[in-house]
């Protein structure tokens, strides 16, 4: 039987399990929107931007580690969707794009709507495909989930012109994909996985420092059976919070530029490195060649050959799925008749616990003026650390960051690589979706909140239950921040005048609005929003925070690791 | 660190856009490109592409993988890594006129080059060769000479059983 392309698309996306389609809907794809009407194997969402469209998909995968899908129109439907794009890919997002094109005898005529949304996409994509024939859709779209969802995962877009989805040819879905110029290679090499492990063993100082790849490749659970088999200490990058439990004893909190002055004193100073998932970028070790000052060996396992040797040397790559590298490890190690070595390991974390006692992320508690990590601290326990926590970017993002310990993975969203402001709140309605019964928190602040504010309308539609956390400064604290430290404080246009009343504005929304300027008053706002009989509402909380608070530590940017701004030095 | 001239060989899947991929990849990280040359192979399925490119070991080994990582790539590979076999095509079309006729002759033939086109003023002239021998023969003849020269970039192939194929 003859199927049009546009059926071909609805029936892909139900034959790949899709739950949602976040989209909107615009001429190009008004016949792929005629069969989403007639269907009813997946639901879609309705955003009131495409940016949110892809940030929401993104945020649905990294919720629930299935591939996240979003469906936009031509022209400004592309390039709405390509900041949601750019986000998914810095961090390594399985999300598959479906762009409607116009008809294939218009491209390259400047038609209305046209824009060369391969062309735009193209490097910042895993892959794209521009569909001409309507007998390659089926096959293409099950190439896209499989290139989305394998090896370092990311996303890809799918490129149909009007035509294709009105054209006819029969439809088969394959089993299977082969590509002959696609093969990632998950199997680490043994030898390799027997050096590391010898390695591991003869440290004195180790060090485990994973990144985003262990809660991306699903091996929670397997690297924190490595670091309790060996009594290593373990530090997360902001991606790869969760990944670790972040209230055990062995982890050091999250390293990098805010990091704390534990997890980078170690992460400096320790003689083995084992870093797993994580690709050593600018935010977490700062200047490569101060890095290079401390002589250390470095065990580096990936999936991505590329991200191995790009700006840090290693000693012992390896290159694979984490989960069965990290497996393969565990088994040696456990089978090994040699034992780390205790009394090295005793003084290295007698010096760690020198390092911790600092403590670094200490602040003033005693403020009347509501300070942002008590806030983030409250939050953490009346959630009971259980949340789905997103966040925009900005001060709030590393606040939330340094004060909600997440005890598993993928539970922590946030734009990590491309910190995108304005993803906190379709990451939100994301994760809700993903998991309906969960609670779901938007760390956010006041000018992130107002890039993507139109979703207020979205998550009303679908009663998607956020609480938002508003961080109110009325600054872009991070920007401020720097202007504080590296401008002589002047405050270029980091002011963020004449706010809304975020309140009403929620309200207007048909929404629950909270207004909180009291440090006394932060606790009762979060149990009353929290409380089930706020279950179903979305509740926005604006709390008027400290304007002149700073994130710290902080490593300056091309500065070393161990070169930390602490809160007391200032 | 040193950098040195590479030539990298690739196979890629014969798809529109296929090209821009590499290019893309080329400007957006920064790598240099000091030619790239691309056609089918006997397998019209499948491109050959040689890319000649300048950078430390390091950043070749960046280059590599970040080509290997192109979903279109089939193969990739730096034959300037063992022994290999290197040639490009050169047209110019030079000034030729009354006595400069013979002596470009001449030097066309010093070159093993060859007269492909003859008007009244002008010839043209194909050679092969390395680029360093193309070089070579520009600054041979008379720089006011030349009126055009077109050049395809160097193409390579690896030498005996050094095979590049799927």
């Amino acid at each position: 039987m003859e199927f049009t392309g546009a059926e071909i698309v609805t029936r892909c996306l139900a034959e790949e399990g899709v739950e949602f389609v976040f989209g909107y809907p615009g001429g190009a794809v008004l016949n792929i929107y005629d069969e989403i009407f007639k269907q009813n194997k997946f639901k879609h969402v309705l955003v009131r931007h495409e940016q949110a469209a892809v940030h929401a998909a993104d945020a649905y995968s990294r919720a629930s580690g299935k591939v996240g899908v979003a469906l936009v129109t031509s022209g400004p439907g592309a390039t709405n969707a390509v900041t949601g794009i750019a986000t998914a890919y810095m961090d390594s997002i399985p999300v598959v794009i479906l762009s409607g094109q116009v008809p294939t005898a218009a491209i390259g005529l400047d038609a209305f709507q046209e824009v060369d949304a391969v062309g735009i996409t193209r490097p910042c994509v895993k892959h794209n495909f521009l569909v001409k024939d309507v007998r390659d859709l089926a096959a293409t779209i099950k190439k896209a989930f499989h290139i989305a969802a394998t090896g370092r995962p990311g996303p890809v877009l799918v490129d149909i012109p009007k035509d294709v989805t009105a054209h006819k040819t029969e439809f088969v879905y394959p089993d299977s994909v082969s590509m002959r110029s696609y093969n990632p290679v998950l199997k680490g090499h043994s030898g390799q996985i027997k050096k590391a492990a010898q390695m591991l063993l003869e440290a004195k100082r180790p060090m485990i420092y994973a990144g985003g790849g262990v809660v991306l490749g699903n091996a929670a659970e397997q690297l924190t059976e490595l670091a309790k088999l060996l009594h290593y200490p373990v530090t997360n990058t902001l991606m790869g919070l969760g990944g670790y439990p972040a209230t055990d004893r062995q982890f050091l909190g999250m390293l990098g530029m805010h990091g704390t002055y534990e997890a980078n004193m170690a992460m400096q100073h320790c003689d083995v490195l084992l870093a797993v998932g994580a690709r050593f970028d600018d935010r977490v070790i700062g200047s490569p060649a101060h890095f290079a000052r401390e002589q250390r060996r470095i065990i580096h396992i990936d999936v991505d050959p590329s991200s191995i040797s790009k700006r840090v040397k290693v000693d012992v790559p390896i290159v694979g799925d984490v989960q069965q590298v990290l497996d393969e490890l565990i088994k040696l190690l456990k089978a090994s008749k040699e034992k780390p070595d205790e009394a090295a390991l005793n003084t290295w974390w007698t010096q760690i616990e020198l390092w911790r006692s600092r403590n670094c992320l200490k602040y003033n508690r005693e403020s009347e003026i509501i300070k942002p990590q008590y806030v983030v601290e409250k939050l953490w326990e009346i959630t009971k650390g259980d949340a789905f926590v997103t966040s925009d970017v900005g001060q709030h993002q590393m606040w939330a960051a340094q004060f909600y310990k997440f005890d598993k993975p993928r539970r922590w969203l946030n734009s990590g690589g491309l910190g995108t402001m304005g993803v906190g709140l379709p990451y939100a309605m994301g994760a809700q979706l993903a998991h309906p019964d969960a609670t779901v928190a938007c760390i956010t602040g006041e000018s992130s909140i107002q890039m993507c504010i139109q979703e207020l309308s979205t998550c009303k539609q679908y009663r998607i239950p956020v609480k938002i956390v508003n961080l109110n400064n009325r600054y872009m604290g991070m920007v401020r921040q720097w202007q504080e430290f590296f401008y002589g404080s002047r405050y270029a246009e980091s002011y963020m005048d004449s706010l809304p009343d975020f309140v009403k504005l929620a309200e207007s929304y048909g929404h629950v609005g909270m207004k909180i300027e009291k440090t006394a008053d932060v606790e009762a706002a979060l149990k009353e929003a929290f409380s089930p009989a706020l279950k179903e509402r979305l509740v926005f909380m604006d709390f008027q925070t400290d304007q002149t608070e700073n994130v710290f530590p902080m490593v300056e940017g091309g500065k070393g690791l161990s070169e930390m701004i602490l809160a007391e030095e200032l | 660190m040193m950098s040195s001239r590479h030539i990298i060989s690739l196979l890629m899947e014969n798809e529109s856009g296929a090209l821009s991929r590499v290019a893309g990849l080329f400007s957006a990280r920064g790598y240099n490109i000091e030619s790239l040359t691309v056609a089918p192979t006997e397998d019209a399925t499948l491109s050959r592409m040689t890319i000649v490119t300048v950078g430390s070991e390091d950043v070749i080994e960046q280059i590599i993988k970040q080509l290997n990582k192109l979903v279109d790539v089939v193969k990739v590979l730096d034959l300037t890594e063992g022994s290999h076999i290197e040639r490009e095509l050169m047209l110019v079309k030079v000034r030729a006129a009354g006595k400069e006729r013979e002596e470009l002759k001449r030097m066309a033939d010093i070159f093993r080059g060859r007269v492909i086109d003859v008007a009244d003023l002008t010839y043209t002239i194909e050679l092969t060769g390395t680029g360093t021998k193309l070089d070579a023969f520009l600054q041979a003849i008379d720089e006011s000479a030349i009126l055009e020269t077109v050049r395809t970039g160097a193409s390579g192939i690896g030498r005996g059983d050094r095979i590049l194929k799927v």
